[in-house]
């Protein structure tokens, strides 16, 4: 039992983060129709600009990591969306596509080059404390990421269904035609969705990188999961790409504990065929209108 | 073709046959790779530039092809056998997949497929006793044609420019046919096309299973070609980098695979003097291309073109010809 | 453009005087980028280290000596063809690749031009195929383990043991390796858990050999997924001696992991603490000029380039089949060969031996627990 409990702590803290990406994946898809292969890169950088905060410019954790939330704010956030997506939305979904794989190789081997090839140790913004709780270890570390992505993720949800601005990206997002009518500014509101994308990116990166060391490859895996995440949970909701990163998380983790550990990283993937089979919409997901 | 199309065409074998001659060993090899890739890669064309489907697995394919080969060819089974055997389980392979997510909805597709690229992957990799791990397979024997050894790189290099040619055959004939025709109606206007009876999911379904068996084709010419394999070649990211070789040549274009292909083969070695950067100019250079010419090289050619000489009846012909 | 050349017609104009004049050339075909561009790099930077430093004192039988660099992207494919390119322009001997998948491909290349390859890899297959022309620069696993085995069975008194190992050709080189010694020790194997090339996530496999009743756990990853392991384990208070070979214990790994490699033990070929002052100077240069902890796969490198230039001016010619012929059986020594860092000797499959270490680290340091003999 207390190692059932185990499993799932650490799945659900590994599981928050992937919903933190996925989340974001979901935004953006639903904002500008942009799949976002580099959105595993993007959950990789600001690790390293929190770094270069505290090496390069001798600053302390907490102002580095306020550094990284600009740098990346500019760079994921803006730059992406002015440089990349908006020259390209007129082409259609596949050169973007194309786009973002080729942004996810130009961040990584950018980061490879000017920083370094091998993993870097991160500072734990957590105590390193660990509980014994019937059995269990438990974490601090653990129990802080849950924490802070699920307020991420309320405080999200929360935004976007409590205040104007919010329900104005919303209708946005379902219909960008009547909302321009409504008198919503559109292109202002696709840009916070990249905004919010680019700081849930940071909040993940800040998050995981004390567990899995910043490296610059970092992202190919957590590009996957939260790709996986989201289609599983629901493309075009937030709440499914929260569900779909935690169910993620745990299944990984009982898949290695229980099923088999060659294997693991197939249950994931068996789940999201199941779910395309039986569920296209998603596990709390609605059905789209559009077929792209 | 017209008869211009038809020199052209010839010159280009013609170059093809000379290229290799006084090359070493090492040129020989990458161009084989070039024409093995190109194989890849144009069946990729044709799911995504004329269906218009995003596949994530084409180096899975590719790696069902060089499997069954290896298996086949160490037990014994010469390579014609190997290699038509390969070409049908990737069709059937294709047929299965594209079903269920085709009768979806659009985009599943590259889902369906991205996931099974990397189930592939994983199997390759547990089931030791029959794919040999992450040990691969080595020791493939290389085919001999009517009674020709092609053990040399450069006879191989002809053996497989011969297959080469056969594809890029093969592919030709499939879009001239009124089957294939019919990709051009459904690119342009898919309402009408399926107004004027177009089934458009089984066209589609056909095509990415055909452009999967050409993975499994390159696939079977990879295997004498390299004489060893092992799962991490067919892994995702070398179906994006296939997926990035027809976008960059240019999708919906009958050249732009092979012209991708070399550019991503050839890529590193021109852009060698700049040391670790070449990926960081590589990458720069797709996005560039994908924001100035969706088209890729080929369509970026033709906007210059267009720009360049004025446009005449004769001219659009020609490029008629040549988006096919 | 070049003729194209066969093995021997290289080999035939490699002897002839004019050769000797020209430039001498050593190809170093790496995992520059994909994922083994962490230990590529570093191996990279160990050769290029080794041969600027020899090249500033004089050079090899005096001639500066060029590093053709290649990138093999971690694929065997591509690092095959790169062998070959190398050997198309001419160079009489080739340093990598690291990753065992890729080396056991493209030596193959180097076999049949006869040009010797001094590897980074350490699977026991790599040796084992009879090769005339591959060289290791650290021990292959078949090697290492039966030392840290022998340990475990006679000074620790371990019985059950839980291994950890990354499920790709080195780790399952390290795994095989290590049931071979399991029989022969009769330790009994309480949990077997492969685990994922690049994995981040090790709470799963920690929990699995926590609780799996072990007196000891095996642990055989890469650096970079040691380092993880040893932090989840000391998240989960693992409570369990936990033991391996360099990649579990080195520098790097110490450097990552912080507090949780404490008490972690292992055997080690060479280490900065073990009194060699070539060694931790070594280090200290390789800190100053690049700038990061160099790990064991830049050692392999730096002692890569010094092999290549003492045994070459042993033969007096860079003749790359009388070089092979020459590296059976040779014993280096730190006092001739300075860069070897300790003495080491290669037997006729290319396999290596020199005296190693048990180690455990204490207070982020390695210490010495007991020194090994060659076997």
């Amino acid at each position: 039992m207390a190692e059932f409990i185990q499993i799932i702590l650490s799945g659900l803290a590994a599981g928050s983060i992937y919903a933190l990406a996925a989340v974001g994946f979901t935004l953006l898809w639903q904002a500008s129709q942009t799949i976002n292969f580099a959105q595993g890169e993007f959950v990789m950088l600001p690790a390293f600009f929190v770094l270069v905060g505290m090496t390069v410019l001798g600053l302390g954790l907490w102002p580095s990591v306020a550094l990284a939330l600009v740098l990346s704010l500019l760079v994921l956030g803006v730059m992406f969306k002015k440089l990349v997506v908006e020259p390209m939305l007129p082409h259609g979904t596949l050169p973007l596509v194309i786009a973002t794989i080729a942004l996810g190789l130009l961040l990584k081997e950018s980061v490879k080059e000017f920083y370094g090839a091998t993993a870097q140790p991160f500072p734990p913004i957590f105590p390193q404390e660990v509980y014994q709780v019937a059995g269990a270890s438990i974490a601090a570390q653990d129990i802080g990421n849950l924490a802070v992505s699920m307020l991420a993720i309320g405080g999200l949800q929360l935004f976007l269904t409590r205040t104007r601005t919010g329900r104005c990206m919303q209708a946005t997002a379902q219909n960008p035609a009547v909302a321009e009518i409504l008198g919503v500014n559109v292109k202002r509101m696709v840009m916070y969705t990249f905004l919010i994308n680019a700081a849930l990116a940071t909040v993940a990166s800040v998050l995981i990188s004390p567990i899995y060391l910043a490296k610059f490859s970092n992202g190919e895996t957590l590009g996957l999961v939260a790709f996986i995440a989201a289609i599983v949970g629901g493309f075009n909701q937030i709440r499914g790409a929260l569900v779909g990163g935690l169910l993620i998380g745990v299944i990984d983790n009982i898949s290695a504990v229980y099923i088999s550990a060659q294997y693991r990283s197939a249950m994931p993937l068996l789940l999201l065929i199941a779910i395309i089979l039986f569920r296209p919409q998603g596990l709390l997901g609605t059905s789209e209108g559009r077929s792209v | 073709m017209t008869r211009l199309q038809m020199l052209f065409c010839a010159l280009g074998l013609a170059g093809l046959i000379a290229a290799p001659l006084g090359q070493g060993n090492y040129i020989v090899y990458t161009m084989t790779s070039w024409l093995v890739f190109s194989i890849s890669a144009m069946g990729l064309n044709l799911t995504l530039g004329y269906a218009g489907q995003v596949s994530l697995a084409q180096a899975g394919f590719m790696g069902v092809g060089a499997y069954v080969t290896a298996l086949m060819t160490l037990a014994g089974v010469p390579w014609i056998a190997a290699a038509f055997v390969s070409i049908s389980t990737s069709f059937v392979l294709g047929l299965l997949l594209g079903y269920p997510a085709l009768r979806v909805q659009h985009h599943f597709l590259a889902f369906v497929t991205l996931a099974f690229n990397t189930l592939l992957f994983l199997v390759l990799r547990n089931e030791e006793e029959i794919t040999g791990g992450s040990f691969g397979l080595v020791g493939m024997p290389r085919p001999n044609v009517l009674g020709l050894a092609t053990d040399s790189n450069l006879s191989f290099y002809y053996f497989a420019l011969v297959c080469f040619v056969v594809a890029a055959g093969v592919m030709w004939w499939i879009l001239r046919s009124p089957w294939g025709r019919a990709f051009k109606a459904l690119r342009e206007n898919p309402i009408r096309a399926e107004s004027l009876g177009l089934k458009i999911r089984r066209q589609t379904l056909l095509a990415f299973a055909i452009g999967s068996a050409f993975g499994g084709f390159a696939g079977a010419l990879q295997t004498p070609q390299v004489q060893f394999i092992e799962p991490h070649s067919f892994a995702l990211i070398h179906s994006l980098k296939l997926l990035l070789m027809v976008v960059v040549g240019g999708s919906g274009f009958f050249f732009g695979p092979m012209l991708g292909a070399a550019v991503v083969i050839l890529l590193p070695e021109v852009l060698r003097f700049t040391e670790g950067y070449y990926l960081i100019i590589y990458a720069t250079l797709v996005i560039l291309l994908m924001v100035y010419s969706p088209g890729g090289l080929i369509g970026a050619g033709h906007k210059i073109r267009d720009r360049l000489m004025p446009r005449t009846e004769a001219r659009r012909d020609m490029e008629k010809g040549f988006q096919l | 453009m070049h003729r194209r050349l066969i093995g021997t017609a290289a080999l035939a104009l490699a002897l002839t005087a004019t050769q000797a004049l020209a430039e001498l050339k050593v190809g170093a075909i790496v995992e520059l980028s994909g994922p083994g561009a962490a230990a590529g790099t570093n191996f990279r930077d160990g050769v290029k280290m080794g041969f600027e430093e020899i090249n500033a004192a004089g050079g090899v039988l005096g001639e500066p000596i060029t590093i053709v660099e290649y990138d093999s992207q971690t694929d065997p494919q591509v690092s095959r063809a790169l062998v070959q390119k190398a050997i198309d322009e001419g160079v009489f001997a080739i340093a990598g690749t690291v990753f065992s998948s890729s080396t056991v491909v493209n030596m193959l290349v180097a076999k049949q031009a006869g040009i010797p390859q001094f590897t980074g890899s350490e699977a026991p297959s790599i040796t084992g195929m009879g090769n005339p022309y591959i060289f290791r620069t650290a021990f292959g696993s078949q090697k290492g383990v039966p030392k840290l085995a022998a340990y475990l069975a006679d000074e620790m008194g371990v019985k059950k043991v839980a291994i950890v190992w990354a499920n790709t050709e080195f780790g399952k080189g390290g795994h095989s390796a290590f049931m071979a010694q399991a029989e022969k020790h009769g330790f009994e194997i309480v949990a077997d858990i492969p685990t994922e090339q690049a994995q981040a996530d090790f709470s799963a496999d920690v929990l699995k050999a926590k609780n799996s009743g072990a007196d000891a756990v095996f642990v055989y990853l890469t650096e970079e997924e040691s380092a993880r392991f040893l932090r989840e384990a000391q998240k989960q208070s693992i409570g369990l001696p936990l033991v391996g070979e360099t990649t579990l214990i080195g520098n790097k790994v110490i450097e990552l992991a912080g507090d949780a490699a404490n008490g972690a033990m292992g055997h080690v070929g060479l280490t900065p603490e073990a009194n060699v002052p070539a060694m931790t100077d070594m280090v200290a240069r390789f800190k100053a000029k690049y700038n990061y902890t160099p790990d064991h796969n830049a050692i392999k490198g730096f002692t890569a380039a010094w092999t290549i230039k003492c045994v070459t001016e042993l033969v007096g010619k860079p003749d790359s089949e009388a070089i092979a012929q020459k590296m059976h059986g040779l014993t280096l020594t730190a006092a001739a060969c300075p860069g070897v860092l300790l003495d080491v000797t290669w037997d006729d499959t290319g396999e290596m031996s020199r005296e190693s270490f048990f180690v455990e680290v204490r207070d982020g340091k390695q210490t010495i627990k007991a020194i090994l003999p060659p076997n």
